[in-house]
């Protein structure tokens, strides 16, 4: 939309919305391909946990996970990411009410979070693959253990990236108010990974 | 407005909602993670147990959902979009529970030995394959 029809709508009162952009989402386009790029990978990690759920069900050589996890180490990790999630809201929140220095404090807090989440994984799959004596080719139990919180984490490390590469164009001052749209859509990528390890600590460490 | 002013400087503004209170949803998660642990470490009933993680886990994941990812604050048919997944893996699960829940499983080509102590001298439901 021309800066002129623009300034022309807000002179007669229509809303400043973009007839090219999506009804769904009318403020950016960006958004609904985020929206719609989240849906198939919920996808990919529905059906990953379901087959996780086909194979153990009256499975009776599927053992305790307690046997093999760590309750309270995880436990530790997901109030980590559930942080991070409201660091990241907050980054929002600063970015669009035009408070640079709050996007960069809490955009930093965010990665920090995950960055946290993936040295404990990272440390957690050491003492699991070493100690423990578990490898993605023993049994069911450890390939599907490894091969969802593998994925996860693989998708945690995309997200710092993502943010990190936010943060820094925000340090290089490359990222102003009405970009704002940019730092709502990797939100999006950060609460779904939080939302979907929620499921998965559920699912394989506590049941 | 700001929002107003980031639509004349060249870029149509994100959609003005009202911002939801981020502390009281992270204090609903945390107590629905810690209300997990304390069932997971109660020693009830499995069916009561697994009932009640999938029940909390579902309440922490609606709350990101709609409150994090602003679903609550977005048109109606984006929900279409966040719901389709759920509908398909809900009927994956559907389609798959008559087969799993029709036998009981250790390998069913009985090659590997039962390895948990606790069910130590079960016979599968399975019939063993043909020579």
């Amino acid at each position: 939309m021309s800066e002129a029809a623009v300034i022309q709508s807000h002179e007669h009162g229509v809303p400043p919305v973009d007839q090219h952009e999506p009804s769904l989402t009318p403020d950016t386009s960006g958004k609904l391909g985020m929206w719609t790029f989240l849906a198939a990978d919920a996808m990919t990690f529905g059906v990953g946990i379901a087959a996780y759920g086909a194979l153990r069900i009256n499975n009776i050589n599927w053992p305790e996970p307690a046997q093999f996890l760590g309750i309270t180490t995880t436990a530790i990790m997901t109030f980590i990411l559930i942080c991070s999630s409201v660091t990241m809201v907050e980054a929002l929140s600063g970015i669009q009410h035009g408070n640079q220095t709050k996007f960069r404090t809490f955009m930093f807090c965010t990665i920090i979070g995950g960055l946290l989440f993936l040295g404990m994984q990272a440390f957690e799959w050491h003492h699991l693959l070493g100690e423990k004596g578990m490898s993605i080719k023993r049994d069911l139990f450890d390939a599907t253990f490894f091969i969802l919180t593998g994925f996860h984490g693989c998708h945690v490390f995309g997200g710092v990236v993502y943010n990190s590469v936010l943060w820094i164009r925000g340090l290089m001052g490359k990222l102003p108010q009405r970009k704002a749209h940019l730092v709502e859509i990797a939100g999006l990528y950060w609460h779904f990974v939080d939302l979907v390890w929620i499921l998965i600590f559920t699912f394989v460490y506590l049941i | 407005m700001a929002s107003e002013a980031a639509a004349v400087a060249g870029h149509a503004p994100t959609e003005a909602h009202e911002e939801p209170n981020y502390i009281a949803i992270f204090v609903c998660l945390a107590i629905l993670t810690g209300i997990e642990l304390l069932v997971y470490a109660a020693g009830l009933p499995q069916i009561a147990k697994v009932s009640l993680l999938i029940a909390l886990a579902w309440a922490k994941a609606v709350l990101v959902a709609m409150y994090f990812m602003h679903l609550a604050m977005e048109r109606p048919g984006l929900w279409v979009i966040a719901l389709t997944p759920v509908i398909l893996v809900t009927f994956l699960c559907l389609m798959l529970l008559p087969d799993l829940t029709s036998r009981m499983w250790t390998h069913y080509d009985h090659r590997i030995k039962v390895t948990n102590p606790a069910f130590e001298g079960a016979h599968p439901v399975a019939p063993p394959p043909a020579p």
